[in-house]
C-alpha cells in the first residue's frame, strides 16, 4: 500500500481542474467522445469527460459504445492521438527569412512561447512514448528547442489503464497498463472516485491544496487488482526480447512481400504510432517575395519521396517500405535508443485500413524459416 | 535554447561553370565572427539554403585550413539544386553546418591513401585530395582512381592532369565509353585497380560515388587482399535537417547525416548493397 495515495471524490474532479488551473496551466486538455472517438480537447468541467463510453478496438476497427448505467470516464484504451501533436507539432514553423529589396537575408527564430496546459487523462504507453521521443529530440549536441518548448510547458496527468482494447499489447513491452514514470499525477479509476498520487513536486502541490483523504487500503487493492486484470486481459503481444538479429537475419524472407501486398503504403501507422519522428522540410514563401516560413511537417516512411535522393528512391516498393518501418521499429531503434520503438498502444492495428497487425506480422516473420546472418 | 535548425547568411563571391549541370559556388559569411568560428574537415556537408525554396546538403569542397570562402560544387538533380544554378557572383544564400563525419584523418596519416571515386561523386573526395597535397609530407603515396560513364563526365580533367605530375601522386582514369580524345583507360573504375600497385598493408582506402561501384570495388580491393579496416566509404541519402532528427537518412543504426556520411567499411558492410536500405 503506497501511504501517499489519496482518494479524489468524483464530485471534486472540478476542484482537481481548477487546483492545476491555480497553478498557472490555464489551459486543461482532456479526452472527449468527437467524430466518433476518444480525443483530446479542450475541457471546461469534469461533465465534458466520456462518461460511460467503451472502445471497441480490433485490426482495421475502431468504435466507441456506450455502456447502460456506466459512470466511469475511462473505460477505454485510447484514440488515434497520443501526447506526439502536442510536443513534436504535426506542422511547425523552425524559422522565418526576409530578404530586403538589396536582395540581403535575414533569418529570424519564432515564438516559441505555448501557452501552460495540462493534460488529463494520458495513458501509460504516452507516457513511453514521451520518455523516447525525449531521448530522440532532446538529444546533445542538437537539442530542439521547439520540441523542448512545447514539451515544458506541459503538466501531465496519467490514468492507469483498466479496460485494454483488444489490440492493445503494452504488457508484453514493459510499458503499461500502469503509467510507472513521467507524469505529474497519476490516478485510477474507481466507480466513486480516483485514488489519486503525485510523481513530481508540482504534482504534490497541487495535491496538497485539495485537502484529500488517504484512499483505503480496500480503495488501492482494488486499483491495483483492476491494473493487473488489465495486463492480463491482453491477448496480443510482441516478444519481449530484442527482435535485431531475429529481424536483421531476415530481410530477404518472403513474407515482406506478402504484407508488402496487403499494406496500401498510406502511412496511417506512423501517424498514429506514438514513437514515429520522421518529418520532412520545407519553405512556404509569401506571395510578397519578402519573406518565407521554413517549416517542418510529419513524414512518413510510407511516403515514395521519405526516400528521395535526386536521382532515384531508395524504397520503391511498399514492402520495402514496410520493412523499414518494421526493422527500424524493433531493431535498429534498439541500437538508436536502447530500446524498441514499439510501447504496445495498438493504435497501428487499429487505424490500418486493411488490418495489419504488427504483432500478427512479427509472429509470421519469425517462424517463417531461420534467420539468415 | 540556440535553434540548430537556422542558417546564417552567405553570399556568392564567385560561381563556376563546370559543365551545363554542374557548377561552383564560392561562399563568404556575411557575418564576421560567423566566419571567424566556421571550421569543417573534409568529408563534411553543409546545408545549403535558397530563399523561398528550400535546403539540400552538399558536401565542402574546401580545405579546412583555408580561410577564404566554402566552396560548394553542385549538380543540378532536384528542385532547390536547380533553383541554385541561377545564382549570380553577390547573390545570398543561407548555409548552416558544417554536419557529419568526415573522413578518417589520423588514420590515414603515414600511409598511401588510396581514393576511389566513380561517377560524378567525386566532390566529397577533393577535399580530402587537397588536404593530402597540402600537408605532403604526413602520408604515403597519393593514388586517385576515377571512374566515369561518358568522357565528357569528367569535370576537373586540367585539376586531374595538374596532380599527376605531382611527386608521388598517381591519377588512372577510367571511361565506360572511350574516345578519340580519352587517353585513358575504358571500362569500369576496377580495371585500374592492377595498375594501381596498391600495397594492401600500408594502404588507407577511400571511396566515394554510386553504391553499386563501391561495392565492386572493395570485392576488388577485398581480393587483393586490403583488409576491410583499411576502407572508408561516403554514402548519400535524402537528408533534411543535417541534425539526425527527422529520420529520412536512417540505414540500419545509423543516420547518415550524424554517423556518415563517411563510415568505416565494417560498420556498413551488413547494409552495402542491401535493396531498400
Amino acid at each position: 500500500m503506497d501511504p501517499s495515495a489519496l482518494f479524489l471524490p468524483r464530485q471534486s474532479v472540478d476542484s482537481l481542474f481548477e487546483a492545476i488551473r491555480n497553478r498557472g496551466f490555464s489551459k486543461l486538455l482532456g479526452p472527449v467522445a468527437a467524430d466518433g472517438a476518444i480525443v483530446y480537447r479542450e475541457i471546461a468541467s469534469a461533465a465534458d469527460l466520456p462518461t460511460g463510453l467503451r472502445d471497441r478496438q480490433a485490426p482495421g476497427t475502431y468504435r466507441l459504445e456506450v455502456q447502460n448505467d456506466g459512470v466511469r470516464t475511462f473505460s477505454w484504451a485510447n484514440g488515434p492521438q497520443a501526447l506526439k501533436p502536442l510536443t513534436f507539432a504535426p506542422r511547425e514553423t523552425l524559422w522565418r527569412c526576409e530578404r530586403d529589396a538589396s536582395g540581403e537575408l535575414r533569418f529570424r527564430d519564432v515564438a516559441r512561447e505555448h501557452e501552460p496546459t495540462a493534460v488529463f487523462g494520458v495513458r501509460a504507453c504516452d507516457l513511453a512514448a514521451l520518455q523516447i521521443h525525449e531521448r530522440h529530440f532532446l538529444k546533445a549536441p542538437y537539442s530542439d528547442p521547439h520540441y523542448a518548448a512545447r514539451r515544458s510547458s506541459l503538466f501531465l496527468v496519467a490514468v492507469h489503464c483498466s479496460h485494454p482494447a483488444d489490440t492493445c499489447f503494452c504488457a508484453s513491452t514493459g510499458d503499461g497498463p500502469r503509467a510507472e514514470s513521467g507524469y505529474d499525477l497519476a490516478m485510477s479509476e474507481l466507480d466513486d472516485g480516483f485514488v489519486i498520487d503525485a510523481g513530481t513536486d508540482r504534482g504534490r502541490a497541487v495535491l496538497a491544496t485539495l485537502g484529500l483523504a488517504p484512499a483505503s487500503s480496500a480503495q488501492q487493492e482494488k486499483a491495483d487488482r483492476e491494473i493487473e486484470a488489465a495486463g492480463r486481459a491482453q491477448r496480443r503481444s510482441l516478444p519481449s526480447q530484442n527482435l535485431k538479429s531475429a529481424l536483421y537475419g531476415r530481410l530477404e524472407d518472403p513474407h515482406w512481400d506478402q504484407v508488402g501486398r496487403r499494406c496500401l503504403s498510406c502511412g496511417n501507422c506512423t501517424a498514429v504510432c506514438p514513437t514515429c519522428f520522421c518529418h520532412a522540410e520545407q519553405d512556404e514563401p509569401a506571395l510578397t517575395g519578402e519573406t518565407t516560413e521554413h517549416l517542418r511537417q510529419w513524414d512518413s516512411c510510407f511516403t515514395a519521396v521519405h526516400s528521395y535522393m535526386g536521382h532515384f528512391l531508395v524504397r520503391e516498393e511498399t514492402r520495402l517500405r514496410y520493412r523499414q518501418w518494421l526493422t527500424h521499429k524493433l531493431a535498429s531503434w534498439h541500437e538508436q535508443y536502447g530500446r524498441s520503438g514499439c510501447v504496445g498502444c495498438g493504435r497501428c492495428i487499429a487505424w490500418c485500413p486493411v488490418g495489419i497487425d504488427i504483432t500478427a506480422e512479427v509472429s509470421a516473420l519469425l517462424e517463417s524459416g531461420d534467420a539468415q546472418s | 535554447m540556440h535553434n540548430p535548425d537556422r542558417p546564417v547568411e552567405v553570399e556568392v563571391v564567385e560561381r563556376v561553370e563546370e559543365t551545363p549541370t554542374i557548377y561552383t559556388v564560392h561562399l563568404r559569411f556575411t557575418d564576421p565572427e560567423v566566419a571567424a568560428a566556421y571550421r569543417s574537415l573534409p568529408g563534411q556537408y553543409n546545408m545549403l539554403y535558397l530563399f523561398g525554396v528550400g535546403e539540400v546538403p552538399i558536401s565542402i569542397v574546401s580545405d579546412p585550413d583555408h580561410e577564404g570562402p566554402v566552396e560548394h560544387t553542385i549538380r543540378s538533380v532536384g528542385r532547390v539544386t536547380r533553383g541554385m544554378e541561377s545564382l549570380k557572383v553577390g547573390d545570398r544564400m543561407g548555409l548552416r553546418g558544417p554536419y557529419g563525419r568526415g573522413w578518417p584523418l589520423q588514420e590515414a596519416e603515414g600511409q598511401d591513401v588510396v581514393i576511389v571515386t566513380g561517377g560524378l561523386g567525386c566532390a566529397p573526395v577533393v577535399s580530402m585530395i587537397r588536404y593530402v597535397l597540402r600537408r605532403r609530407e604526413r602520408f604515403g603515396r597519393l593514388v586517385i582512381l576515377q571512374g566515369v560513364k561518358h568522357t565528357d563526365d569528367l569535370i576537373w580533367r586540367r585539376q586531374y592532369e595538374r596532380w599527376q605530375e605531382l611527386p608521388d601522386t598517381q591519377v588512372l582514369l577510367a571511361a565506360d565509353v572511350g574516345g578519340p580524345n580519352w587517353p585513358y583507360s575504358v571500362g569500369k573504375v576496377t580495371v585500374l585497380f592492377n595498375q594501381a600497385g596498391i600495397d594492401p598493408d600500408r594502404s588507407i582506402v577511400m571511396l566515394c560515388g554510386p553504391e553499386v561501384m563501391m561495392k565492386a570495388s572493395i570485392d576488388r580491393l577485398l581480393a587483393l587482399h586490403v583488409p576491410p579496416e583499411s576502407m572508408w566509404l561516403s554514402i548519400e541519402r535524402n537528408m533534411q535537417c543535417g541534425i539526425g532528427h527527422c529520420g529520412h537518412c536512417q540505414v540500419g543504426p545509423y543516420f547518415v547525416c550524424q554517423d556518415g556520411p563517411v563510415f568505416h567499411y565494417p560498420q556498413l558492410r551488413p547494409w552495402l548493397g542491401v535493396t531498400g536500405f
